[in-house]
């Protein structure tokens, strides 16, 4: 395959941070584990003409927030995971509390979204199901980032795992991956659930299989970042003190490479909520009774004529998260992008 | 070129062996059993004669190799001789080929018989949407900022992030269920006749929605890519000589910017054809088409394992296919590139 095939052109943008930016971009990889972040922002400071600090972190917020999209999703996406967590805590109805008398129901004062067919109250589901949905996108967006982080760097620093690891990459590449995702999701949930439990072995199931499979776009661009990183001097220098490798791998390359991660941990979660709905529309990811948005959408358009708020309100949900992700995904990559930043 | 393209096709053999054995380590790893369907009232050695007759029984490389078989060496022969009308020494019988569990007939003929379907959803969805995105991804590149480009990226990034199972079940719930415009579900029994304007009326009316949800998602990808790639060619130095020899600027942008820029797009259609074979499933799902999609998830719910590996091995061989469709175009496409 070739590279400029499946790469943005745009991508060609996304050159990692000079040498100049190592110590900064550092505080950037690790804010919590010095401490004081303060001090770190402090010590990791350029001082410009003007004699103002100026951090990267405080660049980098500053180039975000002049991304109106990316503004709007963070808003929106901290507004739906805010609603989702404590939003069963406030509103009245239970998720689970069956009500034969108002099965069915349209919207109402008492349902703002009507009811399912067994009297179940439409956005307390989705509330619900937003739990799951979404810490089984963030959950395997995770799981998949270190995978496609780990292969990515060591196919670019070890020159001898290069070859292999990429084709790895490639067959993964070439496999179906939605039907094979179902294969294994349907054919191994009895062994997960009789080891895990009902909902936990899904849930695990599905977060491993999904982070499996959508790893290999990470690895592919870390990849080519740490060949890039790995010729710089500051690498010489550090190798030219003695310092093993390791320490190279976490402490140099690694903070250079994060802008790609982190806009791929943007997209893995957009792609790991739509896969995740998509089994769960098809019937074959979560059982009934645990409701997540992609099984709510599915069990809601067969009462379409009855209630069609059962199929915007969950639907919408995923819409908006992961239009509300793309967004951040968008802002992320202007934001860190060195060359643009320098503009502002 | 001609040496490139045969190295690659070979290559693609070893490539697409190793899949069918991931696939197959994967369905035979996997607990299903169509014994298992069986009424309970059978009693345990007839179970056993019935795993047997399927040959659920037999070693697993032994398994493997019958059905790489009977994919690579008896399947393209049936296709040869069903197509020529003889045989080639004993012909090939049904029991040789790769036999589904649960309809009995062979494996490829029911996908065989699937294909239509998704290939007119596929097909025209995928065509559309490069009639559509590419005159907009070049006017908005070229109106870089503007009210147009700056629409045209909300637009797409919407397109982008509406799963097409969604937006496909409102499009039903607006045309079917409330204007009555539209069939919510495909009738494969439906032969379009040319003659017959009726006919013509109706299956353009059954595809309308389906074709529409999965046009939207594929040009909303497109534009996108086409943008960016015409961006990166408008600054470059030949666009500079080409103005500056006076040359009019619907020529610049079309025939010197938009021909250069359209070498990476015209890959990435080749790229994502194969991979809307995986959307297909959702959208078949959603508007009742029994394509090859539904087919997947038919035979998934039955354990049908035969029809499973051969179905998931077929969108391997897309896959691979494609990649090098597309790696072929860029060859031919872009000069500077030679493979050989």
């Amino acid at each position: 395959m070739t590279e400029a095939a499946d790469e943005n052109p745009k991508a060609d943008d996304e050159e990692p941070s000079t040498a100049g930016a190592d110590a900064a971009t550092t505080d950037l990889l690790e804010p919590s584990e010095e401490g004081d972040g303060t001090a770190t922002a402090e010590a990791g400071a350029i001082p410009d003409e003007l004699g103002v600090h100026r951090t990267l972190r405080a660049d980098v917020w500053r180039q975000f927030r002049r991304h109106k999209g990316a503004v709007f999703g963070l808003i929106l996406l901290t507004i739906i995971t805010l609603s989702v967590m404590v939003g069963l805590f406030i509103y009245p109805n239970d998720p689970f509390a069956l009500n034969v008398v108002d099965a069915n129901q349209g919207a109402s004062w008492d349902y703002p979204a009507g009811t399912d067919n067994l009297g179940r109250d439409t956005i307390s589901r989705a509330m619900y199901g937003g739990r799951v949905s979404l810490s089984v996108g963030f959950a395997a967006m995770f799981f998949g980032l270190v995978i496609g982080v780990t292969v990515g760097v060591l196919a670019g620093f070890i020159r001898w795992l290069d070859a292999p690891l990429m084709r790895v990459t490639d067959l993964f590449l070439s496999l179906p991956l939605l039907p094979l995702l179902l294969v294994v999701v349907i054919f191994f949930r009895e062994p997960m659930t009789e080891r895990f439990g009902e909902s936990m072995g899904i849930w695990l199931l599905v977060v491993l299989v999904i982070g499996a499979t959508s790893w290999m776009q990470t690895a592919r661009v870390v990849r080519g970042d740490v060949l890039a990183v790995k010729e710089e001097e500051f690498v010489l220098a550090a190798q030219s003190v003695g310092t093993g490798t390791r320490r190279i791998i976490l402490r140099h390359v690694l903070p250079n490479v994060m802008s790609s991660i982190i806009v791929s941990a943007a997209l893995g979660v957009a792609t790991a909520i739509l896969t995740e709905s998509a089994i769960s529309f098809l019937g074959l990811g979560f059982p009934a009774d645990f409701p997540t948005w992609g099984r709510l959408l599915s069990d809601g358009r067969n009462y379409m004529q009855i209630n069609i708020w059962r199929t915007i309100v969950p639907g919408g949900l995923i819409s908006l998260v992961v239009l509300s992700v793309n967004f951040i995904g968008d802002g992320l990559r202007d934001a860190l992008d060195p060359r643009l930043r320098s503009k502002g | 070129m001609a040496r490139y393209v045969i190295r690659r096709f070979i290559f693609a053999v070893p490539m697409l062996l190793l899949i069918s054995l991931v696939l197959f380590t994967i369905l035979a790893a996997a607990p299903g059993d169509p014994a298992g369907q069986l009424p309970l009232t059978i009693p345990a050695e007839i179970r056993e004669a019935y795993r047997d007759a399927l040959g659920l029984n037999d070693p697993f490389f032994f398994r493997w190799a019958k059905w790489v078989r009977a994919m690579f060496w008896y399947e393209p022969q049936h296709a040869i001789e069903s197509i020529g009308n003889f045989c080639i020494g004993d012909c090939i019988q049904s029991g040789d080929r790769i036999v589904s569990f649960s309809s009995r007939s062979p494996a490829v003929d029911t996908i065989y018989e699937r294909l239509p379907q998704t290939i007119w959803v596929l097909g025209l969805s995928l065509l559309f949407g490069i009639l559509i995105a590419i005159p907009i991804g070049i006017y908005s590149a070229y109106k870089q900022y503007s009210a147009f480009d700056n629409v045209g990226a909300f637009v797409s990034i919407i397109g982008w992030s509406m799963p097409v199972y969604w937006t496909g079940l409102i499009l039903i719930f607006i045309f079917s269920v409330r204007l009555g415009w539209f069939p919510s579900f495909y009738d494969t029994t439906h032969d379009v006749s040319l003659t017959s304007w009726s006919s013509i009326w109706f299956q353009f009316k059954q595809l309308a929605m389906p074709v529409t949800v999965l046009t939207f998602f594929n040009a909303a990808q497109i534009s996108r890519f086409t943008r960016a790639s015409v961006l990166d060619n408008l600054n470059l130095d030949y666009v500079r000589t080409a103005r500056s020899k006076g040359l009019r600027e619907f020529l610049v942008v079309n025939r010197h910017v938009v021909r250069n820029s359209m070498i990476p797009v015209v890959t990435l259609i080749a790229l994502s054809a194969a991979g809307i074979f995986s959307g297909a499933i959702l959208t078949e799902t959603v508007f009742r088409i029994n394509g090859t999609g539904q087919l997947l998830i038919t035979a998934i719910g039955q354990a049908d394992t035969p029809m499973v590996q051969t179905l998931t091995f077929f969108f391997a061989v897309m896959t691979v296919f494609f990649n090098i469709v597309a790696d072929i175009l860029y060859g031919l496409l872009d000069p500077r590139i030679r493979y050989d």
